[in-house]
Formats: C-alpha cells, structure tokens, sequence
C-alpha cells in the first residue's frame, strides 16, 4: 500500500484576512479544547461559556468591571510584546508591576503639596520608575552578562513580591487596622475615575496610552527599527551597526516601566492602598496576551480585552455554577499553546508529496 | 541566638539541607535530561506544580503514598509527551512552549484542586511519607541524622544522580543524547533519530520534574497549597546552567541552595522584628549572584533551542 506523504513547505507572509481569522480561529479551538476540562467535572461547557459572556458583558456594570479588569491587562500585555518583539524574554512583568505598585505608593503616602493633576503624574512616573528600575536589573545582566533573562526575570518577580510583603507586615503596616496593608495614598494622588458610579479610571486612558505608544515605538522610530533588527537576528543587526546591548537595556526599561504604570494603576485607580494581592498574576496573563495579539498593538488590545472578558466572566461564572474561577487560566493555557501552534501556519503550509 | 553553636543545631541545619535539597535534585536532573537533547523545558514549574497535585489527590483517595508518586510520575511524562510535541514535532518556540505548558499545567492544578476538594476552612491532609532510618548507620551519633534519616525520596534522589551520571557518559543511549543536543544534523546522518531521542529526554524530564513535585505534597508536607512549589522550577533552571549540564555538579548546586533554604527556615524561627520575607529573598537573590558569576562561562548544548527539520 502506498501512503499519501506530507511535508512542511516555507510559504510567502500569508494575506490579511489570514492574519486576522488565526487569533479568532485559536479561541475557538481553545474553548472547544478547555470544554473537555468543564465535561470532567460534569459541567455543560456551552451553559458555563454562556454564563461567563454574560458575565463579562451582559450588563453595564459588567462591562465596566470588565474594562476595570482589562486596564492591567493591556499594560502588561504591551510591556511583554515591546520585550518579546526584541526576544529579550521579560517573564518579568509581574515582579515589575508589584516594583511599579510599590514605588507608587511611596509618592502617594509622601501627602506632598500637590495638585490633583500634578500629584497623579508624579503617581504615574513613580510606577514607571519603579518597574523600570526592577527590569533593568536582568536587561543589563543580560547585555553585560549574557545572564539569561529568562530566569533573572521570573526570580526578581519572587523577590519584588516578597519585599511588598515585608515591608507591609513591618515598615507600612496600617497603624490603625494594623492589616499588611499601606495606608491610603494622598486624595489629590488617586486617579480620576472615567465613568460616574463605575471603577473605571484613568488607568485605561493611560493603556491605550501605551498601546499607541507601542505602535509608534516599534514601527515609526529608529529605536523601533532596532529592536525588530535585534529581535529578527542579533548578529545581522550588530552588522548593521547596532548597539544590541543598548537596545535591550532601553527595551527592559521600558517594557519593564510600562508594566510598573499598570501597578500604579492599580493603586491609585482601584484600591487606594498597597496590598499584598495587589496583582492576581496579571504581569503572567500578559504574555498570553503578548503572543495571542501576536506583539501586534491592535491584537495586544484585543486578546486584553478578551482575557478580561475569560477573567471577570469566570470569577461571575464561578459564583452561580459549580466551576473553580481556575478555568479561565486553563483557558489561558490552552490558548497560549493553540496559538503558538497556529502561528506555524503563518510560516508553512502543508503540501500533499507526490 | 546561642544554640548556633550546639551540635543539634547544626544536625538540624545540615539533615534539612539535604532533604530541602530533594526535589530541587530531582528537577534538576530533569532538566538536565531535556536540554542536553537541545529543548530548553520552561513548563518545569507547571509540570512540578501538576505532579504536587496529582500525588496529593491520589493519595487523598487511595491512601497509598506510592500511587501518588506514580501518578506524580506519569502527569509530568504527559506534560513531557506534549512540550516534546510541541517543540520537537512542531518545532515551536521552546520559551512560549515551555511557559504556556507551566501556565496550563498550574491553571490545571489549581482547577482541579478546587474542582474536587472546594475550599474548606481547614485544607485536607494525608499522612504523608516517614523517615526511613537506614538500620545501624542511623544509629550512628551527628552522621547518622543528618544522613541516613530521610525520606525514600532523598534517597532516590540521591541515588538518581550517578545514575543519571552513568546514562548520560557510559551508555549509547547517552551519546545518542548528547550529540543530538550538540549537532542534530550529524547525529541524523549516523542513523539517530533526533525526534525519537529529543522526546525520550523530555519523557523522561517530565517524569523527574513530577516526582519532584510529589515531594512537596506527599514528604516536606501532607497537603496541597497553591504556592508549594514557590518558584523552585526557576531555580532548577538555574541550576543546570551552575551545573554545566553535569549531573554530579546538580548535587552540590542543589545542596547549596537546600543549604540556603535551612537557613531561612532557622532564622524565620529565632529573629525577632525582622519581616521573615527577608530570608524568602536569599535563594532567589543566591540564584541571581551565581547566574551572574558563571554565565560567561556556561557551555550551552549548541543545538538548544533550536528545533530540527530535516531539508
């Protein structure tokens, strides 16, 4: 017998359409992958989905929570597509939003004489600063090191944590509830809120923010052309005469900052105060993010706001049927991987061999 | 603060360091197996994290310590199974691979662990793993607790290690490994199937890293918590490159940094004012320095993360 061979075949960058219908394509088989984990439980996959849209966006004040939800999400999402379009690999993000949380508070407990508009700028680069500085650590020991980024950046997140935690439970703790929880930044220092009676603040002025900036980074400006040359093929771009070490480090500041604003975001627009669970794990979720947005700007904006939709729709979900809020990141999971794997159609294509 | 200097102390510090040091040996070999077949294996954590469940839910409900590690075991060759799938057949990115399979594995764990269990006020319990004093060596004073008092797991552990030693210097099949994960390409034109030995390293990294993880659950503690693992996967990473991907050296990494965690372990006990996080922060901030000191003079497998297709 005479089996039909396949083989893998380069092909030319696929059209539009194609882009745009693969990230779609990956949530669907992503939710029809993760039904497999709610019909191991004895759940109707279609009931728990129907539950969670509705509970993302079934109502005002849920779509409202969602954009709450989506605020971090954006900003990390863009913090690790600006890092992964350069491949210096800042799994990061997550110990630089706490560093972006922590130095924000510092300003917001200071009560300095500030104007409203002054003090939430300053709130603003605070964070910046914060997670900048934190993410500088592995990009310049990757530059100067060749210290692998991967690993400095996942243990400095352990670390940023555990310092929250302990200045929480010694130097910050609250005097009067004595909670590990700061006390309440300066009034003049919180965010605007955006929508009368909603939680949505300024924040998200701040992500899409950040998203065109990512945008104009990458595609408009000379450091933009040196990261994707750094990023494509290092060797070449040093060929070029590109500082490669130079533009990691800038890479990691700022990547590492924009991940701090979404932890001054977080203080200053939703709690008021620095607590210990400050960040569910979103500086994680921003990867999932990164790739499923394909480090695209547009695509970052989307698959945010489709996570927060998975997020704030499984926690609702969670509350009137039997299924743990777990599930949105086995979704997550499971979307990373089936996008990944799509992304090799962008590059091949499957040809029957004769 | 002046029992520093009394033996029992020390015999504490030094019995902890070696049972503190189990599953980062365990993980480590793991590691060490998948990137000396050229795949750099991040879903170490999750896969870590998945086996700490699936041991603790086995035993839960069976009562028996070693099916827990047997399904700790076979969880972790699935994750294996799929990274190898993945990032072998697929040829995908090995650092998204590994992520999204530690993001998938935890997110599994945790669902799986609420689906099941629910959240209760107090945790459930099994009676986890005693220590198995080897007879007349145990006996022995100051070297016989600090050495031959542990766990069956220790011992595996560090009965693993020259093992591992063994398959990966003396054996075909740990030439075949290593000159897949040094140049696929002539390993492919002596008759080694890249494919075939890229996936047995995985196979059988997973199941060190699952075995890992069912110490935390069924030997360190007799419960599953969500932050068991606590970044120990990471620092396993670290630890291959410490090692130079030689498992000999994976022992004294492992037991440098079980040292570390002792330490914290005391001093959480005994300091006074000072925030515990402080000591949390050492083997994290060790794992850091050491990067720092030997990365210029890491020697990577030339072929890592690199998939291979034939043209």
């Amino acid at each position: 017998m005479h089996l039909p061979k396949y083989k893998l075949e380069k092909r030319l960058p696929p059209p539009l359409w194609f882009q745009i219908l693969t990230p779609v394509i990956a949530v669907v088989i992503s939710l029809l992958i993760s039904s497999i984990f709610l019909l191991a439980i004895k759940q109707d996959p279609l009931q728990a989905y129907l539950y969670m849209f509705r509970g993302a966006v079934g109502s005002k004040f849920a779509f409202l929570e969602m954009l709450v939800k989506a605020t971090p999400l954006i900003l990390t999402g863009v913090a690790v597509a600006l890092a992964f379009t350069a491949k210096f690999w800042n799994i990061g993000a997550e110990g630089q939003l706490y560093a972006g949380a922590f130095a924000a508070t510092w300003v917001g407990i200071m009560n300095l004489p500030l104007p409203a508009p002054l003090y939430i700028l300053v709130v603003v680069l605070a964070g910046f600063a914060g997670g900048a500085i934190w993410a500088l650590v592995p990009g310049y020991l990757k530059a100067r090191y060749k210290v692998d980024d991967v690993v400095t950046t996942l243990l400095m997140n352990y670390i940023m944590i555990y310092i929250v935690g302990g200045i929480l439970s010694g130097p910050w703790r609250n005097p009067k509830t004595m909670y590990p929880a700061s006390v309440e930044i300066a009034q003049n220092a919180d965010f605007p809120k955006l929508i009368a009676h909603s939680r949505v603040h300024f924040g998200l002025v701040l992500a899409v923010l950040a998203v065109i900036a990512l945008y104009f980074i990458v595609r408009r400006t000379r450091l933009g052309f040196e990261i994707r040359a750094t990023g494509t093929n290092a060797g070449a771009a040093r060929f070029l005469g590109i500082n490669t070490l130079k533009t990691i480090i800038y890479v990691a500041m700022i990547s590492g900052g924009i991940a701090g604003i979404a932890g001054a975001g977080e203080v200053a627009g939703v709690q008021y105060h620095l607590i210990q669970s400050i960040s569910p794990g979103y500086g994680y979720d921003g990867i999932v993010i990164a790739m499923l947005g394909r480090l695209n700007p547009a695509g970052v904006l989307l698959s945010a706001i489709y996570f927060a939709m998975i997020i704030t729709g499984a926690q609702v979900m969670s509350r009137s049927l039997n299924v743990p809020p777990y599930i949105a990141s086995v979704i997550q999971g499971v979307t990373l991987l089936v996008m990944l794997a799509m992304l090799l159609s962008f590059e091949y294509r499957i040809r029957r061999e004769r | 603060m002046s029992d520093f200097l009394t033996v029992t102390f020390w015999v504490g510090f030094l019995a902890a360091t070696i049972r503190l040091a189990t599953p980062l040996i365990l993980a480590t070999l793991g590691e060490t197996f998948a990137e000396r077949s050229g795949v750099l294996n991040l879903g170490i954590e999750g896969t870590m994290m998945f086996g700490a469940l699936a041991a603790f839910l086995t035993t839960y409900f069976t009562h028996s310590l070693w099916l827990g590690v047997l399904a700790a075991v076979v969880s972790g060759m699935v994750f294996g199974l799929l990274m190898a799938f993945l990032a072998v057949t697929l040829g995908l990115s090995q650092h998204v691979s590994g992520l999204g399979i530690t993001i998938l594995a935890t997110g599994l764990a945790y669902y799986l662990y609420r689906a099941v269990i629910g959240s209760p006020t107090v945790p459930p319990h099994v009676d986890s793993f005693n220590t198995l004093p080897i007879p007349l060596l145990s006996k022995i004073p100051v070297v016989g607790p600090i050495f031959f008092d542990h766990f069956a797991l220790t011992y595996i552990a560090f009965l693993l290690v020259p093992v591992a030693g063994y398959v990966i210097y003396r054996t075909t099949y740990g030439l075949s490994l290593r000159s897949v994960g040094e140049n696929p390409e002539v390993a492919d034109s002596v008759g080694i199937s890249v494919h075939k030995i890229r996936y047995s390293a995985l196979i059988i990294a997973g199941a060190l890293m699952g075995l890992a993880g069912s110490f935390f659950t069924l030997a360190e503690f007799n419960l599953f918590l969500f932050d068991i693992v606590g970044g120990r996967g990471w620092v396993s990473i670290a630890l291959v490159i410490f090692a130079n991907w030689i498992p000999v050296r994976v022992l004294w990494g492992a037991l440098l940094f079980g040292g570390v965690d002792a330490i914290g372990l005391r001093l959480q006990g005994t300091s006074i004012g000072i925030p515990f996080q402080i000591y949390l922060i050492l083997p994290y901030l060790l794992t850091i320095i050491m990067l720092i000191l030997i990365a210029r003079n890491a020697s990577y497998p030339s072929a890592m993360l690199k998939p291979y297709r034939r043209e």
